[in-house]
């Protein structure tokens, strides 16, 4: 009997993804609302002087994409484990680890990019200097696939359970703090008109490293939760 | 077999690690305390004040062997984690587990010493140091690995999520270790050597160095006895569990099952 090639199930998973992201197009947008209602808290908060928000302008949409990546995480194998086709993946004969890579990607596609849009949108309504906009672009383009990556590691580990909210957010976030560290360190130097390439080949470093190794991980936790 | 692999074979059957576990816990606890006291008199009482910071070091002998400790059980777990995930051997998921908490409470002693300390050294309480950040995100690693052990509800696939999530953590590791050397921090750097001669007096380090004991053994003690009550709990329904329990009922007379 033949299984078909990995490529074509790849492609197959890909595109039956985006076909129900698509389908279901208004929740995809919610993490990009989301994000912009964080963001405009800010000011209300901490008054709308410009230099205060010039400040704080690169770290407050990190931080606020960083929670709109966290609160769609939960839904990353929500469905697929109550209609049944997560553990099909599991046990097709095709590498899982590749597999959740794709799935993986699906949700970085429509749950990060949308947000990575909408970032010079936030800036701008923090003040952000013009000349830091690509500066926070190109960290925040190396650092959301990355907190995809650790996020869907933890999530594998919590597949199955009720209320996994809290806890989720619990095991993800100090795996989040260095990915935080370095893509703020980048917009923080190029605030002070220091060097910020070091902080983004870091990341650019980490990036390499956890996607080789975090769809293995994420096979391997995904094991664990499905036993 | 060899005599030796016979012994460590047996060693992971929940029974008879339960009984060598209640043999070795009074040493445990016992050489903890006596260590504990000689190095709490030698380090307050015997060791001179520092030139510079007067009395105020002498902290230095509760916050350094918690800061070694909260590495050392975490490595502790890790280990015990991935025995557990790659040979599916019980005992290593229930050592994993109870090390957990234990190494927690280390992380949270070493932080509040380190607090106190702060305060009159440095002036705060807390900076957001690259040694001090990574010690608290460790904190939050060993409650996360609480928190989903708990979480799931059978026992052994709980313990081993655990497990490999502790092994996920494990990169946090080297960031507290070395952080006062790759970044330029307030937190000063390293004044003990296992290589090569130490930075520090001899009369400070020997009551360090033993209260670094005195906290391994507590460690043992506490792991030993965490570890007892939760092999008790999963194997609930285990003959030997009835007999502990039944010999327990009976003491002080010994157990007439104990001899069938």
């Amino acid at each position: 009997m033949s299984y078909g090639s990995t490529a074509g199930a790849c492609r197959a998973l890909l595109a039956r993804d985006l076909r129900l992201v698509w389908r279901r197009r208004g929740d995809a947008l919610n993490p990009a609302l989301f994000a912009i209602m964080v963001v405009a808290l800010f000011p209300f908060a901490l008054g709308p002087e410009p230099q205060v928000l010039q400040r704080i302008a690169a770290g407050t949409v990190l931080v606020a994409l960083l929670l709109a990546g966290l609160l769609s995480l939960d839904a990353l194998f929500r469905s697929d484990l109550e209609d049944g086709s997560l553990e099909q993946l599991v046990l097709s004969p095709h590498p899982l680890a590749l597999l959740l890579a794709c799935k993986i990607a699906v949700h970085w596609l429509t749950t990060a990019l949308p947000l990575l849009v909408c970032a010079p949108l936030l800036g701008e309504l923090l003040n952000l200097p013009p000349a830091l906009r690509p500066v926070l672009l190109a960290s925040l383009g190396l650092s959301t696939p990355l907190l995809s990556l650790i996020g869907a590691v933890c999530v594998a580990l919590t597949v199955g359970m009720r209320r996994s909210g809290m806890l989720l957010a619990l095991l993800v976030l100090p795996l989040y703090v260095p990915v935080l560290i370095f893509a703020a360190g980048a917009c923080n130097a190029a605030q002070n008109g220091l060097a910020f390439t070091a902080p983004l080949l870091w990341l650019g470093a980490g990036l390499a490293l956890s996607l080789v190794l975090a769809p293995l991980a994420c096979a391997a936790a995904l094991k664990i939760s499905l036993t | 077999m060899n005599p030796l692999v016979l012994w460590f074979h047996k060693l992971g059957s929940p029974p008879t690690f339960y009984r060598l576990a209640g043999r070795l816990l009074p040493w445990c606890y016992g050489l903890a305390l006596v260590l504990g006291a000689v190095a709490l008199y030698g380090g307050l009482v015997l060791a001179p004040s520092d030139y510079q910071q007067g009395d105020a070091f002498r902290i230095i002998f509760i916050h350094v062997p918690c800061a070694w400790m909260s590495l050392f059980v975490y490595a502790f777990m890790a280990v015990n984690g991935f025995i557990a995930l790659v040979w599916r051997i019980k005992l290593s998921e229930t050592l994993a587990m109870a090390a957990a908490p234990v190494g927690a409470a280390f992380t949270f002693v070493c932080l509040v010493t380190g607090s106190l300390w702060g305060k009159p050294m440095w002036g705060t309480w807390w900076t957001w140091d690259a040694r001090l950040t990574s010690e608290l995100v460790l904190l939050f690693l060993y409650l996360g690995v609480i928190g989903l052990h708990q979480a799931i509800e059978d026992r052994r696939q709980a313990a081993r999520a655990a497990a490999f999530l502790a092994l996920v953590g494990i990169v946090n590791l080297p960031i507290v270790h070395f952080s006062v050397t790759w970044w330029n921090t307030l937190h000063q750097g390293s004044t003990v050597r296992l290589f090569g001669p130490s930075l520090i007096d001899a009369r400070m380090l020997w009551p360090l160095l033993t209260m670094a004991l005195a906290t391994k053994f507590w460690f043992a003690g506490s792991l030993l006895s965490r570890a007892r009550v939760d092999l008790l709990e999963l194997e609930g329904g285990k003959d030997w569990v009835r007999q502990v329990a039944l010999a327990a009922d009976a003491a002080p007379a010994p157990p007439p099952e104990a001899s069938a």
